[in-house]
């Protein structure tokens, strides 16, 4: 494998996004990026299939437009990870800011800790090929899956009492479904949001999902293994119908 | 119900000594009006919508429509209208959604506003003899050149200059998605823009495949629902637009209704068949003009800082400032979309009555940016109910770099402008995803009527500008000393900058 190594220690996002652009020019599979403390747009609408290993703090919009690498993030990172992604995966080892996945259309996203405000707003799918996922292992902020249109959200609330605490969840939903582990309070659910019942077959449709999260982070998957979640899913696929009326 | 029926919009009558009994008003009308019963051909007036699809294919011209032939109780408050939209909530209690741009009776500054011409002193231009030069650059100028010379003695240019938007006239046609129109609208006009070497938007529904042969005349935008935008998207547009706002519905977002989602509208938008493609009011990843920057650079970025980035925004009270926030957040053009600005479906109370006009938006941003030296960073576009080549000038002197046209590239294709597009039905194959209504429309012949208007608007401004003896669009550009305001009042003529007649 074909590993670079850039060191991004004061370099500004252009220049480090276009070294990482030459790099897989030039055939690189790996991409290990040190000393990175706030540089924006990382993996910013690349394609391919090349891992890029980031070491530090990256800045707002990490995978921004992605479609296709993997980003690894050993820290925490910024505002909107995952925005607009359409493919591809980001595995950040620490918490995210607000709007991560925003928008996001393909792909994964698992952040081991916790995500701010509107994690997953607008997530949206397409066929199969594309529908996003986007992984909490601790908990998120309000407008959790807010005007959610495709997709999984799903919030494991590891080391909480309760994985959720934040109101507005799923707020304006109309596709796609948000997966939380353990109950959750009446109150917390959005306009627009209902819950459903978690059964064996959702089990073991995200089984699979989960086990590769805990593979990430070294966490054992069988603790996660039953069906003691809520599914929270669209009340309508037409939220807004009912609203207007035609001159 | 205790309400009862409202009065019919219209009445339509068939002069049957004229009538051949061909039919072509019953196949022709998509609202069901006409219909066959034994030999007779029956009419339903309530259905009508004045859309003229049956007049216009009438080989008779045996139709006659009357508007409004019963009407109310006449009253200057309480209109027509007014008491209609209380009935219309009294049965529903809902939201009124209507098409098309601000349907009241406001007064056009456009038409207070009077151009110059030469006489004697300064003569005028021909332009069939002098060449008139209309090309626009849309994007950032630098504020100074720097040339250094070469070992062989040439001079070359130091200063990198911004990409630009290379324009043969300072017409684009604005931002109309598929979804909203249909891809045969779509494709006319983009062969026209293309011919003309002139641009026109996607809107915000994705770039439909078969208009890639004609995407580097496209605009793509990006708007807050993010439909079809994706790094292919994105690299293929010659430009792209972040659509923050609209002028026929400033701060709300937008819904494409479900019945408009069909397979192929499914697949260019990259949702679900028959979802509501909802666009929120917000861009959730936009909240301060710094998250903006963010986006601005973020689609750079993405593209390798090879196309001009654009911010369309609804032109609301504070236009100015806003313009100006705009100007230093990387962005190449700042369009403008004016309150009298189209759309396929918008909340009735926002169309008639949110935002402000777009000829004294126009003045008021390029005021604000020439007073703070920015103007240069920026282009303008102006948008929003521009309807001839008069108001094409008129825009440009009051500080417009070029308009988007919208209602007037569709009226070039048939609309007859009866407001109705959120329906799915338009007869004339524009607003509509029905393919029986969309095959109405051929893509051939409406790109020659689309290029047409432009054309002629063409030559109107070069006889504009001819005969106020200016042979470039620069010196047009902010040249509001070739505009007087007529009946217009002191403090509206302070703001557009602009000496009453006479003076």
């Amino acid at each position: 494998m074909k590993t670079v190594k850039i060191d991004a220690r004061g370099m500004h996002y252009t220049p480090l996004n276009q070294k990482i652009r030459a790099a897989i020019a030039d055939g690189a599979e790996e991409i290990i990026l040190d000393n990175v403390l706030g540089q924006r747009f990382i993996g910013d609408g690349l394609r391919g299939n090349v891992c890029i290993i980031v070491n530090g703090v990256p800045g707002g919009d990490l995978g921004i437009f992605m479609s296709g690498p993997t980003c690894i993030v050993h820290g925490n990172a910024e505002h909107a990870p995952g925005n607009t992604m359409d493919r591809g995966m980001l595995v950040i080892h620490g918490s995210a800011g607000d709007a991560v996945a925003h928008s996001m259309r393909g792909g994964k996203v698992f952040v081991k800790n916790n995500i701010g405000y509107r994690g997953g707003i607008h997530m949206k799918q397409y066929e199969v090929e594309a529908r996003p996922i986007l992984v909490v292992g601790g908990t998120a902020h309000s407008f959790l899956g807010e005007y959610m249109a495709g997709g999984l959200v799903l919030v494991l609330g590891i080391g909480k009492d309760k994985a959720m605490t934040d109101r507005g969840i799923g707020s304006g939903i109309h596709g796609g479904e948000i997966i939380i582990r353990g109950e959750v309070d009446d109150y917390l659910l959005g306009t627009g949001a209902k819950k459903f019942k978690f059964t064996e077959s959702d089990l073991e449709r995200i089984a699979p999902i989960i086990k590769s999260f805990c593979e990430q982070f070294g966490y054992d998957a069988a603790e996660f293994l039953d069906t003691n979640y809520t599914k929270i899913g669209p009340a309508s696929s037409r939220p807004f119908a009912s609203k207007y009326v035609w001159e | 119900m205790t309400l009862g029926s409202v009065p019919p919009k219209f009445k339509v009558n068939i002069d049957r000594d004229q009538c051949m009994d061909c039919g072509r008003c019953i196949e022709n009308c998509s609202y069901g009006v006409y219909r066959r019963e034994g030999d007779k051909i029956l009419i339903e007036s309530r259905k009508c919508t004045g859309c003229l699809r049956c007049v216009a294919m009438c080989p008779r011209d045996a139709i006659t429509l009357t508007e409004k032939p019963i009407d109310y109780r006449s009253h200057p408050l309480w209109t027509r209208e007014v008491r209609e939209d209380i009935i219309k909530q009294a049965r529903s209690g809902k939201i009124i959604l209507s098409g098309m741009g601000n349907a009241r009776d406001l007064p056009v500054v456009y038409d207070r506003l009077l151009l110059d011409a030469c006489q004697v002193t300064n003569p005028s231009i021909d332009p069939l003899r002098e060449p008139m030069e209309l090309r626009t650059y849309i994007g950032k100028k630098p504020s100074k050149l720097k040339f250094k010379k070469t070992e062989s003695g040439d001079v070359e240019l130091e200063t990198k200059l911004a990409p630009n938007l290379k324009l043969n006239t300072p017409i684009m046609i604005g931002h109309m998605s598929f979804g909203a129109i249909s891809l045969n609208s779509q494709l006319s006009m983009a062969k026209a823009v293309t011919e003309l070497g002139t641009y026109m938007g996607t809107g915000e529904g994705g770039l439909h495949k078969d208009l890639y042969p004609y995407q580097d005349h496209m605009i793509v935008q990006v708007a807050s629902g993010r439909f079809g935008v994706n790094i292919d998207y994105l690299e293929r547009g010659a430009a792209i637009e972040i659509k923050i706002g609209q002028g026929a519905k400033p701060g709300i977002g937008g819904h494409l209704p479900g019945e408009k989602v069909n397979e192929e509208v499914s697949r260019t938008r990259m949702i679900p068949v028959g979802s509501d493609a909802i666009s929120p009011a917000p861009h959730h990843d936009i909240y301060s003009i710094e998250d903006l920057v963010q986006l601005i650079r973020s689609l750079k970025e993405a593209t390798e800082w090879k196309k001009p980035v654009f911010v369309k925004i609804a032109a609301v009270h504070n236009v100015a400032p806003i313009a100006a926030g705009i100007a230093r957040s990387s962005a190449d053009a700042v369009v403008i979309d004016g309150f009298r600005g189209g759309t396929g479906a918008a909340p009735k109370v926002f169309r008639d009555n949110v935002g402000i006009p777009i000829e004294v938006a126009i003045a008021s941003v390029d005021q604000k940016l020439r007073e703070q030296g920015v103007r240069n960073e920026i282009s303008i576009i102006a948008s929003g109910g521009i309807r001839s080549s008069a108001d094409l000038a008129k825009s440009i002197a009051l500080g417009a770099d070029a308009v988007n046209i919208g209602t007037a590239a569709l009226v070039a294709l048939g609309c007859r402008v009866c407001g109705n597009c959120y329906r799915n039905l338009c007869p004339w194959g524009i607003a509509t995803q029905r393919p029986e209504l969309v095959s109405r429309l051929d893509p051939e012949r409406g790109a020659i009527q689309v290029s047409n208007l432009i054309k002629g608007w063409t030559y109107e401004l070069s006889e504009l500008m001819g005969a106020a003896g200016i042979n470039s669009i620069e010196s047009l550009r902010g040249n509001r000393d070739r505009l007087r305001g007529y009946m217009l009042d002191e403090q509206m003529l302070k703001i557009l900058d602009v000496l009453p007649a006479g003076a």
